[in-house]
This record gives C-alpha cells, structure tokens and sequence, in this order.
C-alpha cells in the first residue's frame, strides 16, 4: 500500500507541475503544443514493451503487438507533425 | 540504468516548456523527442525477458504507420490527424491495462480477483480501459467530424442524457464484475465487455457535440490520452508512465480551458452540446435580403484606394491552400503603401492557432499578426477588411442575447468601411447558422473559392498600375 500512497503523490506533484508549466502560450504555438503533448502520450509504449515478455500466451501477445504498434503511431506520427508545423516556424531565421 | 528513467521525465519537462514559446519550441519538440528515445532504449535495456520478435514487429510496424500519416497530410489537414494519433495512444494505453490482467502471476492463480490486489490496481485497470476505449472512438468521431461527415446522435434531449447514463452505469457493472470475479474466463469476458460498452459510449459522448467545438473536444482527448497514460502507469508499476501521463493530462486541461474562454463559454457547455449542425436549421440562399456580389476587378479597384487594410482568415483559406496567395497579396498592397494586417481568431479554423501554422508555412511575419483583442478596436479605422473563408468567427449574431453562437467573442469586421467576403457560397458556416454580416449595406460578396479569388485580386492590383 505504501508504495501505491507513493505513486498517487508523485501523481499529483506532476499534474500540479503540468497545470503550472503551461499557464502563458502564445495562439500561434496552441495546435503545436496540443500535437508535442499528443505525442509525449505515447509514452504508454513503455509499458506497451514491458508486456512483450517471452514465455507468455499468445493473447497476451498479441495484445502487446497491437499496444506497442499503435502508441508507435502516436510517438513517429506525432512528433513528425509536430515538427513539421514547427519547421515553418523556424525558416524565418528568428 | 532506471535512472535514465528520470533523465526522460526531465527531458518532457523541459521539453515541454520550451514549446510553450516560439523561439524555444523547435528545441522544446526535439528535447522531448530524445526522452521520448531514452525511455524507449531504458525499457529494453531493464527488460530481462523480452518477446523481440514481438518488440520489434510492432515498433517497425507502427513507425512504419506513423511515418506514412505524418508525410501524407497536407497541412490543412492537421487537426484530423492530432484527433486521430490521439486515439491510438489512447487505445494503446488501454491494451496495456488488458495485457497486465493477462500477464499478473497472482490472477492466473483460480479464486484471486484483481480487487485482491489492492484498492489501487483495482480501480486503474478498469479506468484505464475506460478512459483509453472513450479517447480512442471519440477521437475518430471527431477525426470525422472534422473531416465533414455529418454524424448526428439518435437521441434528443433528456432521452440522450438517460442513454449515456445507462452506458455509464453498464460500464462500472463491467468494471465491478471485472473486479470482483476470481474466475479467468469470466475477467476475460468483463475486459471484452468493459472495452466494448467504453468504445460505444466515447462515440455517443462525442456524436452530438457541434463541428464548431471539435477543437475543443481535440483537446480534451489529447488530455484523456495523458491520463490513460497515467492511468496505465499505475497498473504497471511504472512512474515514468505516471508522471508523464500527468502531464500531458494537465497541459491538455489547461488548453481546453484557454480555448473555452476563447469562445467565451464554459467546459460543460461545450460537452453538454449547446452549438453545432445539429442544433439549428441550415440557413441558404432565401434567408438573405441583400447580397451584393462582386468581382475580383472591383475588389482591386478597392484596395487602390485603401491605406488599411485587415485580413482574417478562416478555414477556407486552409482548404484552398490560400495561404501562400494571401501573402503575395498582402506583399503587394504594402509595396504599394496600405498597411496590412491579419485579425487571427483564437478559433479560426478547425483548432486554436490553426492560422498562425497556415500563415507561418508562408513566411508572414509575426508582426502582422494580430490577436482578436488587440485589433478589435481598429476596425472601425479601417478601409477593407477581407474576409477568407471565415463565417462563424465574424458572425454579428454571436452579439445577440440568445442563439447558438451568442457570447462568442467575434472579430468586428462590420465596423470596417468596406467588408469583403471570399466564400464560395451563402451556404452557413460550421454552426450551422445564418450569418447577418451578409446582408449589411458595407459588405461585398466575392463567390469564389479563396484562392481562385485572391489569385484574381492579385492580378488585378498589379494591372492597376
């Protein structure tokens, strides 16, 4: 239980800091922003992987190819979007 | 070697701070895009047991996936795309959730339920397939609905509340048999059901909410994908995952909010589901008393004699692909001495700051963009404002005390000298609804797709001398 009591801190701390990290952004960057965001929440593809362990059933299997392919899409889709919007911001040299 | 786990997380934070302004962002995205690698590289180098074949099957297989998406979207298609990436991380979140009941050596044992894991894991693994499943078909609900496909709920009124409530309370009856039952088939059968009622209600939550909304809706999912994320990481043990799906889950709350204000309405507004197609009867043609339409020459002849003028963009443009013709444009009047400008909406478009992404790919500066508050107040000094395929944002109607759009912070074109409107035709805007700038005596209509009409106009102005 202790640890769990850890994890529902550290849950919180980092909500607070998300709510905190992102008080002032300018419009332009808003549909940037939204689309880096999405990406970082692939990082379930962490946990997708740790599912891909040898010895176990095919279902369970299966269900971690689908898991790590899909938050893949996320991750590759994501940030090439990102960055694509983001690029035209930088060829003005600023 | 886990503590490259922390490096990750300080990599997402500073990451996402640096996005939050421009000149910072591309380096916020690529910081982000390294934690994002040294987690990846971290979990295969801690795993001691890992399926490879599995591993390496789904990671070539989705980046070869993502990397097809991400290429093949033109730019204006943007929104549809973050709506629909957005539900793949929200279904991969869920599937985590799914394996691990698989996977727990304590519940493959017969007559151990997941509620005898703890109160923790027993509420984050339903949660997880909840908010996972609801992330996923809402977010292709509205990828569709972005896309244009007309979508209505089945149900009206009290009779659609009482449908999503029973959806609701099926859900935490699976939730609870999926707790409770110590029987392997039997979780079996509650994950599958649990997954099934969680998709159908993320459709029918999403379904009625009006196209004008569906920025907001994106953002709110973006924020459900991080708690999905979140949620996941307490039904593997990893705080990695919990801290990041916290905040991506609260950076997505906070932008939801930036927007609603936007629009000057609350949260529970929007998803309650006050505003869009649905909602309101189409306005055509014979709604309209006094349509005066003109030519891209007449136009030309207008600007010659203007020294301001004000650009607002909408999603027209964005589907023309006008962006780069509205910048030869506005080059051109300013060669020629008028001072221009671009009145960006905070929602022109399908999503907050669509515009500036648009523009920003055809190199217009960012001083000539400006905020509705900031520019509002000059419109009436001003002696053409050209409208480019916006309706909704410049809708006088959103000043009247009732309607669907009432409240909505408008930019007000209608005090300039002259409006003018490139549209391709009187057909209503996203809200679905008549739109009275049309008829007032200084508006001029050009019934032109955007960049048909602004190619003329600029052809036109450089003919003038």
């Amino acid at each position: 239980m202790e640890a769990y009591f850890l994890f529902i801190f550290i849950f919180a701390i980092a909500a607070l800091l998300g709510f905190e990290l992102i008080t002032k952004v300018p419009p332009t960057l808003h549909t940037p922003l939204m689309s880096g965001s999405n990406a970082i929440s692939g990082i379930t593809i962490v946990g997708a992987i740790a599912c891909a362990r040898l010895g176990e059933g095919f279902l369970s299997q299966a269900i971690a190819f689908f898991a790590i392919a899909f938050a893949m899409i996320n991750v590759v889709g994501g940030y090439l979007v990102t960055d694509r919007m983001l690029a035209s911001f930088k060829k003005k040299g600023k | 070697m886990v503590y490259l786990y922390l490096l990750a997380t300080l990599l997402f934070v500073f990451g996402i701070k640096r996005l939050t302004s421009v000149r910072t962002c591309l380096q916020g995205n690529r910081l982000s895009e390294v934690g994002m690698l040294v987690a990846i590289v971290t979990v295969l180098l801690v795993g001691t047991d890992v399926n490879w074949a599995v591993v390496v099957a789904g990671i070539v297989v989705g980046s070869g996936v993502g990397l097809v998406i991400a290429k093949r979207t033109p730019t204006t298609q943007m929104p549809e795309m973050v709506a629909a990436l957005n539900g793949f991380g929200g279904v991969a979140s869920a599937l985590v959730a799914m394996a691990e009941l698989l996977l727990n050596a304590r519940l493959k044992l017969d007559g151990v339920a997941l509620g005898d894991l703890g109160v923790v894991p027993a509420i984050a693994n339903p949660a997880t397939i909840i908010v996972g499943m609801v992330t996923l078909t809402g977010s292709f609900v509205a990828y569709g609905k972005l896309s244009g496909k007309k979508l209505s709920h089945p149900f009206d009124g009290g009779a659609r509340h009482a449908f999503h409530a029973v959806l609701a309370l099926l859900a935490i009856g699976m939730a609870t048999w999926l707790v409770m039952t110590g029987s392997h088939l039997q979780m079996t059968f509650a994950v599958i059901l649990l997954a099934l009622v969680a998709s159908t209600l993320g459709v029918f939550l999403v379904m009625p909410i009006g196209g004008a909304d569906m920025p907001v809706v994106v953002s709110l999912l973006n924020s459900y994908s991080g708690i999905a994320a979140a949620f996941a990481g307490f039904v593997i043990a990893s705080p990695l995952l919990i801290v990041v799906g916290a905040l991506v889950g609260a950076s997505g709350l906070i932008l939801t909010q930036i927007m609603c204000k936007a629009m000057n309405r609350s949260l529970g507004n929007v998803l309650l589901g006050g505003m869009g197609g649905e909602e309101t009867q189409a306005a055509d043609a014979k709604d309209y008393k006094s349509i005066k339409s003109t030519s891209p020459e007449e136009v030309a002849m207008l600007l010659d004699g203007a020294s301001s003028c004000i650009i607002v963009p909408g999603y027209g443009l964005a589907v023309a692909q006008a962006q780069h013709v509205v910048k030869d444009l506005a080059d051109l009047l300013q060669k020629r001495g008028c001072q221009v400008r671009y009145a960006i909406h905070p929602v022109a478009g399908r999503m907050p700051g669509h515009m500036n992404v648009l523009l920003a790919e055809s190199d217009v500066p960012y001083d000539q963009l400006w905020e509705m508050d900031r520019i509002n107040g000059d419109f009436k000094n001003t002696d053409v404002a050209i409208v480019v395929g916006a309706n909704d944002v410049v809708n006088p109607a959103a000043r009247e005390p009732t309607g669907p759009i009432a409240g909505m912070p408008i930019l007000d074109v209608d005090q300039a000298r002259t409006v003018v409107v490139i549209k391709r035709s009187l057909s209503p805007g996203y809200a679905g609804i008549r739109n009275p700038l049309f008829d007032l005596p200084n508006c001029l209509m050009v019934f032109l797709d955007a960049k048909e009409a602004l190619e003329g106009i600029v052809k036109e102005v450089k003919d003038l001398k």
